[in-house]
């Protein structure tokens, strides 16, 4: 008996890296298959932002069928991708204290969603229901001496009245889980700031602007690795640094996932790192501990 | 009878100011200080708005004469900590914490401190400036007195160093001293307790502390004072070199219902602009840069001395707050918003100055259940009626003075010292004047 998953759309198609070493990397945690990711049998697109409008009731009409196929696998609902997870969470939020809005979505959508499955972080999983010191006891390669740095970014902490999973101006989660690990989380001044999101589509220049800056800072205060939880983080701060007929800089970070990170210290089989779909190949960073 | 007698607890400018007033009319005055010299904050700050008169210059004259009014008895390193009776008869106790020097031998010529092998971070000088285990705050400070700090002290007991003994000619060190309780008869109370500076660095969001070119108001007045660290020349305490651009933060901490104190701190706007002026004059080349919520200088020449900061010094005041201050090659960089053109703005600073938040002094709550009389959420003395008796507290004969009523500059302070020692002397002279009463009926 594990957890209901809902891996949404990204970690379905460009970050299948993610799903592939988050779901191992849960298999892995032990507690007699308790912390297993079981995917939602039914489920579509989050909708990708929330809505922001005071009645924008469209755009919450996926987020809820997604909730009402939860509530039918159990009480709660973890996800990987943190935009995903933000959409979910803030939806179940404004739902839980708008009951005439979810009576209207549940007229239209002709489910009866009951309100109150609780939206997680698979972090959360990790930080509240395994426990740091318990993780740390399943790790069986050390990341002893690997400088990483812990990249927040927006959607995993903002707006922190709905979200909550951690301080938005000085969160420790990540800072947690690499010490669990046994690397050395390295703090840097651009952990919260924003990748530029969407703008890699409509204004790449934006978003390249935003994330040099953010791993420039992270490489100057000695990280060699940065992780984050966010599939659209990963792209904005990985694709700029790719191979250009120039070549390559060497000054190049990688960006893994935090799951990633935790299938290479847990031991588990190279098949499930999926490094090869990183424009920064992660093998020369990681290969430091061992 | 009713003993005719104040006590004035807390020796800042408030303090002062009450126990000279109610000297002055002839009644005794005990003033208890739990600092090893008087003069509280104001004796740190270079100059004073909204004239730019030097600080020392104008307190130092007042510090003396407490020092030498046969009417005040001052006692230093002291803490009230018990109060019984009521208003004409309270029965005091205060503890006298050893000063390990004797007041009436030691001539502060200073030869134990120059064979004092100890070196301590001097709080006078909020930490820019090393000091002695034994030592006296400031070369102004009343009683000019040495005090032996038993915390840095290489050990007292037992006695492990003893070479300030051998070097005082006149045997003015007593190891031996111990803390001391004394009971006093008093009339009446004034409460002028103080305030000191938020510290809450989470709160502020700011790396303060972390960096030595961050720093609160009170160490730039340090830095800026004649008589402080540098001797009043402008530097970066990290390299010694003459900042060229440097931002000061309002707000720090105040007016901030959400994550720290919601209530306005009130003298920082102008103390801001004071700082900017102090800074141009000594840095004519330089940059001010202000971040403001906005700006509260109501007071007699409080609006011009601003205008004056902005016009006559250029200096740059941006509305916004300020998300985030780190380090980078040497700088240090801020981030905030300035809110009239809506843009992101990123300084390269060589100094950051925090307008951290007024609040009570330490003690103040411990202080305030000593004597029966209330507080507020934050800890500031409330008034019996905060408009029409903002100097009285709830119980008969202790009265308020100064910031640790809440947020207030230093004439304001002394106004209401003034009014609580009226409202002592009004209780003392209608006392006299029912007892000649008495006596004129032959009671």
């Amino acid at each position: 008996m594990g957890i209901p998953y809902y891996p949404g759309c990204t970690l379905s198609t460009k970050a299948k890296n993610y799903d592939r070493s988050g779901r191992a990397v849960a298999a892995a945690l032990g507690g007699e298959g308790r912390f297993e990711l079981e995917e939602l049998p039914e489920w579509q697109c989050c909708g990708a932002t929330f809505p922001l409008m005071l009645d924008d009731s469209m755009a919450l009409i996926a987020p809820t069928r997604i909730l009402y196929q939860a509530q039918q696998a159990g009480e709660r609902v973890v996800t990987l991708c943190a935009i995903c997870f933000n959409v979910l969470r803030r939806s179940q939020a404004l739902l839980e204290r708008d009951p005439e809005m979810l009576e209207r979505i549940n007229w239209f959508t002709e489910q009866e969603y009951c309100g109150d499955v609780r939206v997680a972080h698979f972090l959360e999983v990790l930080r509240d229901d395994v426990g740091w010191e318990a993780l740390a006891e399943r790790v069986v390669r050390p990341l002893t001496g690997l400088r990483v740095a812990p990249y927040y970014g927006c959607l995993l902490l903002r707006p922190y009245d709905e979200i909550g999973l951690d301080d938005p101006e000085d969160p420790v989660i990540l800072h947690d889980l690499v010490r669990a690990l046994g690397a050395e989380p390295v703090d840097f001044p651009y952990n919260i700031e924003c990748c530029g999101s969407y703008l890699t589509v409509k204004d790449p220049q934006v978003s390249e602007t935003l994330s040099k800056d953010i791993v420039a800072s992270a490489r100057e205060h000695g990280a060699q690795a940065i992780i984050t939880a966010c599939p659209l983080c990963q792209f904005n701060l990985d694709y700029p640094q790719r191979e250009t007929e120039a070549g390559r800089t060497g000054n190049e970070i990688p960006i893994l996932y935090f799951t990633q990170l935790m299938a290479v210290a847990l031991g588990l089989p190279e098949e499930t790192w999926g490094f090869e779909d990183h424009y920064v190949p992660p093998y020369e960073a990681m290969k430091v501990p061992f | 009878m009713a003993h005719y007698r104040a006590l004035v607890i807390g020796a800042g400018i408030g303090g002062m100011q009450a126990a000279l007033d109610i000297a002055d009319s002839g009644y005794e005055v005990i003033l208890v200080e739990k600092d090893p010299s008087i003069g509280g904050h104001m004796a740190q700050l270079s100059e004073t708005f909204p004239t730019l008169d030097c600080s020392q210059c104008i307190l130092t004259p007042r510090t003396v004469e407490v020092g030498q009014h046969p009417n005040i008895r001052m006692l230093t390193l002291s803490e009230v900590v018990g109060v019984e009776g009521q208003v004409g008869d309270f029965r005091v106790r205060v503890l006298r914490h050893p000063r390990y020097v004797i007041e009436d031998k030691c001539t502060a010529c200073g030869d134990c401190a120059e064979v004092c092998p100890v070196v301590v971070p001097n709080e006078f000088d909020r930490g820019l400036a090393a000091r002695r285990a034994i030592y006296i705050p400031h070369p102004q400070a009343v009683p000019a007195v040495y005090r032996l700090d038993p915390n840095a002290c290489l050990g007292l007991f037992p006695l492990a160093c003893g070479k300030c003994g051998e070097a005082c000619e006149r045997q003015a060190i007593d190891y031996d001293m111990a803390p001391e309780t004394i009971e006093l008869d008093v009339g009446a109370i004034v409460v002028a307790t103080g305030y000191e500076l938020y510290q809450d660095e989470a709160v502020m969001a700011y790396a303060y502390m972390d960096h030595p070119d961050v720093m609160d108001g009170l160490e730039f007045e340090r830095l800026l004072s004649a008589s402080g660290p540098t001797g009043g020349k402008l530097v970066r305490p990290s390299d010694g070199k003459v900042p060229k651009e440097v931002v000061f933060i309002q707000c720090a901490g105040s007016r901030n219902p959400e994550h720290g104190l919601p209530y306005c701190s009130k003298i920082c706007c102008m103390y801001t602009a004071k700082h900017a002026i102090l800074y141009k004059h000594r840095v004519h080349d330089g940059q001010v840069y202000v971040f403001y919520i906005d700006i509260r200088a109501g007071g007699k020449g409080y609006e011009e001395f601003v205008t004056r900061a902005m016009e006559e010094d250029d200096t740059v005041y941006i509305r916004g707050r300020v998300s985030k201050v780190f380090s980078r090659d040497g700088k240090v960089i801020v981030w905030g918003v300035d809110t009239l053109t809506e843009r992101k703005v990123e300084i390269a600073a060589d100094m950051v100055v925090v307008a951290a938040a007024i609040v009570p002094s330490t003690g103040s709550k411990a202080l305030a259940e000593v004597l029966g009389i209330s507080v507020d959420e934050f800890g500031f003395y409330a008034a019996s009626d905060a408009e029409m008796t903002p100097m009285q507290s709830g119980v008969p004969g202790i009265f308020l003075a100064g910031a640790g009523l809440g947020p207030q500059d230093i004439p304001e302070t002394v106004a209401q010292a003034s009014g609580a020692a009226a409202k002592v002397l009004a209780f003392f002279g209608a006392e006299r004047a029912e007892e000649r009463a008495e006596e004129a009926l032959g009671v």
